[in-house]
């Protein structure tokens, strides 16, 4: 299962090693990444693929790291961007 | 590849500009519940919606946290109960039954309580519309709706005349709700058998045993989309919210899709519907504003509806497999800050949202009017939008409070999605006469198709 994550808050220290970190102990591989600072802002794309954790397990986790760390994370099925931007 | 400007796109539609699904309604037919004892046809209603239904929610549920979309309703709409209780009579027990289950599998709210009358009322049915207070008024999440007329029968104005009084009853029976009972009771011509969306939904009679409809949204990603093209010609405006309509609709049928596979039903069709709800930025009446007029009700208003919901349908058609339900822009009044804002300015008036209606889905909608407005008056107000919905082969539908103790000026609080409503001024001239002669205005000559 293949899933797209964007991180979009106030810029600072480790929020790659955050995100990453928790991640890599579920087992989640990182396919392809861009980050950015725009105007203060952190933003930066994932695509991740994970065959072991289950997405709403992902999901889970990260909302709570997206609290603990203060800036907003989605992670979402794939299929959803590729259903509203392909014919 | 996706790209990242697709990607912060479809993000921003759900941060900022309120996309959603709607709805998932479950249709489920209770044709194999019918009994000729009330008690056994009731439990048999009960166990076969939380047998068919009772991982709805926990489903919808899933879904929006796995695609990143809210999922705002979960509904389950029902074989119209005035038929599958005319062997026993026990529509009251059928109601109790409905709002049992409902409760039981955690469900929005269930619709059906409803009986189809375009053409004759049978005596079951008379029995039916007889219990229509009652069993709104003592249940929480039942929805009652009446099909009074269509293209091909034309219009039963004896059964406008009930639902005019039945209406009056409703509010009574709520009134220190301010009349919220009428909210759960829709009036309709030409309703359709798998509309997703509430009070009105209902599980027509050849329908599947068991479908998933869903209804789709997303009016403040159409704003957005229009104020992006503040000097675009008309054309450039239409082809901007047909790409808009068919990434909401592509969205909102993946995961109707998907909900029908887990839940083991078939998919049934995608609602092509911008539907708005009191919060900014989820505003019908807001595009039409941001298409260049002052304020929603102005002349040319009828005009933008027209090429909104016309562009709705042609980008949703080819987003998804199966396009039904009722299809179109909804204008309820309370539900949408626009149209409040509109009404207490003194912008817009009944006669313009009845010209509105022509052009777009579904009728007069959550509109409030003084409490002393007549039966009479109230069925005349239904016979004008069923001549509507009749002659212009559309659906068309009325939803009204005659708010108790209120009138022009004050406002009823209905909480939640059911918004505010500023009580509107109906016309003071009677029409008692006209209402009271009975029968059946015929059917228009082009509806003889064959």
């Amino acid at each position: 299962m293949r899933a797209i994550v964007t991180v979009i808050g106030k810029d600072k220290t480790g929020i790659i090693a955050a995100v990453t970190g928790e991640l890599a102990a579920m087992a989640v591989n990182v396919e392809d990444i861009s980050q950015t600072i725009m105007r203060e802002y952190f933003v930066m794309l994932m695509m991740i693929e994970s065959k072991k954790t289950g997405l709403l397990e992902i999901v889970k986790r990260m909302e709570a790291l997206a609290k603990s760390i203060g800036v907003d994370i989605r992670v979402q099925h794939e299929d959803i961007f590729n259903a509203m931007h392909r014919i | 590849m996706l790209t990242k400007n697709e990607i912060f796109e479809t993000v921003e539609m759900i941060k900022d500009q309120n996309l959603d699904v709607r709805t998932l309604t479950l249709s489920l037919s209770l044709f194999d519940c019918i009994s000729d004892d009330k008690k056994k046809c009731a439990d048999k209603v009960y166990h076969k919606i939380v047998k068919t239904a009772g991982k709805l929610v926990e489903t919808g549920n899933i879904l929006a946290a796995e695609y990143g979309v809210p999922i705002v309703n979960k509904r389950v709409a029902v074989t119209p109960v005035s038929l599958i209780g005319a062997a026993s009579g026990g529509f009251i027990e059928i109601a109790r039954a409905l709002d049992k289950a409902a409760k039981e599998i955690g469900i929005d709210f269930i619709g059906g309580y409803s009986a189809l009358i375009e053409k004759g009322i049978t005596p079951a049915e008379d029995a039916f519309l007889h219990s229509v207070a009652e069993a709104i008024s003592s249940t929480e999440k039942v929805c009652s709706s009446v099909n009074v007329a269509s293209t091909r029968a034309g219009i039963n104005m004896d059964a406008v005349v009930r639902a005019g009084a039945m209406i009056k009853q409703l509010a009574e029976s709520t009134k220190k709700q301010n009349g919220i009972a009428c909210a759960k009771f829709v009036v309709f011509c030409n309703a359709v058998p798998d509309n997703p969306f509430m009070a009105g939904a209902f599980t027509g009679t050849g329908e599947a045993d068991a479908a998933l409809n869903v209804g789709v949204s997303g009016p403040g990603v159409v704003e957005k989309t229009v104020r992006n093209l503040p000097h675009a010609d008309f054309a450039a405006l239409a082809e901007a919210i047909k790409r808009t309509a068919f990434k909401i609709t592509r969205a909102g049928s993946l995961i109707g899709a998907e909900a029908a596979k887990r839940l083991g039903v078939q998919f049934g069709i995608v609602d092509l519907s911008l539907a708005p709800t009191p919060k900014l930025g989820d505003s019908v009446a807001h595009i039409l504003e941001a298409m260049g007029l002052e304020r929603v009700g102005t002349h040319g208003t009828t005009a933008a509806l027209a090429l909104l919901n016309d562009a709705v349908k042609k980008g949703g058609v080819m987003a998804s497999p199966a396009v039904g339900g009722l299809s179109g822009a909804f204008i309820p009044v309370s539900e949408d800050a626009g149209f409040i804002n509109a009404v207490r300015a003194g912008a817009i008036t009944i006669d313009k949202l009845e010209a509105m209606t022509s052009v777009c889905s579904v009728g007069l909608d959550m509109l409030a009017v003084p409490g002393d407005t007549s039966a009479a008056t109230i069925s005349a107000i239904i016979a004008d939008e069923c001549a509507i919905g009749m002659v212009n082969h559309k659906t068309t539908a009325v939803r009204i409070i005659p708010v108790p103790g209120k009138t022009v000026g004050d406002e009823a609080e209905f909480g939640g999605l059911l918004g505010t409503a500023p009580v509107m001024a109906a016309h003071s001239a009677k029409s008692d006469a006209f209402i009271q002669r009975g029968g059946r205005i015929p059917a228009p000559l082009h509806s003889y198709r064959n």
